[in-house]
């Protein structure tokens, strides 16, 4: 496979042709902010967090779902980008209720974490409090619309590696929600297998473990890494 | 209760600053002319409207003080039931037990507003201090950068809500 020359943050990098500049980046020790993102899933690009600048181009790109090019000069910390990131990141906190201080998540949690990295110390935006449900007719697990960010981990991890099929998204923009088969109760879903990928999955508080009460559930993203190489490198390694 | 955690740095405070408006000063009017005031709570009836006019009126610095003033917090988890009404009727009518009816007297029980809202929607607010409650240590920095005259600053391991 032919290799690549790219430049990120006035670094020398060389990457694989199928490369993203997120892996990329990545092998170079630069970090790269990401929330949709998970390693093992097929990226989407959704949650834009790790939009990066790319001379000769004025749009911004994810660098997730964008691949290297000979000679590409990429930016990934620019105030610009740094400033659309707290945006992004202020916007999340203020959709849904965030309530970090009495969500089974507090503490373990990639929206809370990433919105200390970046500064945000409050939110500039009015809190727009929707009315969600919490769905715990799960035997096990329960869904909390109100810490979802709509990232998509979750249908991803159901569709492609358990295969289930069970997580989808109804709905447009604000209005957008998880739902379960054909929008009904978790607990009737005919094709869930209760596997839990979702749950480890999730970056927030919204899918959990019922059982959890506040900032006591850890999830145990080991399992997700021995699916992964079990997966790449046929390794089935505990 | 975690200002209280500052334990002997309480004494370093004490010495550096006088303390004219708390729960524990018995004060009864917001004095004019104060330094820095540590607002904590969100804002939710008309009563901590006027309150954070007033305070903001006659302060020099506002330091929203944990995750209530910052965010609205668990106060705010009533904002989805939408209007004042809708929260009184199910806290006093559908939820009561015993003796339901909605608590009203005039100049004693100050009407509900419609939201909580965090202190920066309501005041300029110049300096915020996350947290639930926020740790002595954070507390302690700030209080020090404040009294040493230099910018309020915190680290990202400093800011996290919750």
């Amino acid at each position: 496979m032919a290799a690549k020359t790219l430049t990120i943050d006035g670094q020398m990098v060389g990457a694989a042709e199928d490369q993203t500049i997120l892996e990329a980046a990545r092998d170079a020790g630069i970090p790269i902010p990401t929330l949709c993102h998970l390693d093992g899933l097929d990226s989407v690009g959704a949650c834009r967090l790790c939009l990066v600048e790319i001379a000769g181009s004025h749009k911004l790109q994810p660098a997730c779902v964008t691949v290297v090019a000979e000679g590409m000069e990429v930016r990934t910390n620019t105030e610009r980008l740094q400033k659309y990131r707290r945006l992004i990141l202020e916007l999340l906190l203020a959709e849904r209720n965030h309530i970090c201080s009495v969500c089974v998540a507090n503490g373990h949690c990639e929206l809370q974490r990433l919105a200390a990295a970046h500064g945000i110390d409050h939110v500039r935006y009015g809190y727009q409090c929707p009315k969600l449900e919490v769905d715990v007719t799960h035997p096990i697990f329960g869904l909390d619309h109100s810490r979802c960010v709509l990232c998509m981990r979750c249908v991803r991890v159901c569709w492609y590696i358990e295969g289930a099929g069970t997580k989808n998204v109804s709905g447009r923009g604000s209005g957008s929600r998880i739902i379960d088969d054909l929008c009904q109760p978790w607990g009737e879903s005919e094709t869930c297998t209760s596997c839990g990928k979702c749950v480890h999955a999730c970056p927030t508080g919204a899918l959990f473990y019922k059982g959890a009460t506040v900032a006591e559930m850890e999830r145990d993203r080991g399992k997700l890494e021995f699916i992964v190489r079990a997966r790449e490198k046929k390794q089935w390694i505990v | 209760m975690s200002f209280l955690d500052l334990d002997e740095g309480l004494l370093d405070l004490a010495a550096r600053a006088d303390l004219v408006f708390s729960p524990v000063v018995d004060a009864k009017e917001y004095p004019e002319n104060v330094d820095l005031a540590l607002v904590e709570g969100a804002v939710c009836n008309e009563e901590h409207l006027e309150m954070a006019r007033r305070l903001r009126a006659r302060t020099r610095v506002v330091i929203a003080f944990g995750d209530c003033a910052v965010t609205g917090n668990v106060t705010a988890m009533r904002n989805p039931l939408c209007r004042a009404e809708c929260v009184l009727r199910r806290a006093y009518l559908e939820t009561a037990d015993l003796n339901p009816g909605i608590p009203v007297e005039e100049g004693i029980v100050p009407p509900l507003l419609d939201r909580v809202l965090p202190l920066h929607e309501v005041i300029p607010v110049d300096g915020f201090l996350p947290g639930c409650p926020p740790p002595a240590d954070r507390i302690r920095t700030v209080l020090e950068q404040f009294l040493d005259g230099k910018p309020l600053q915190l680290g990202p391991e400093q800011i996290r809500f919750g």
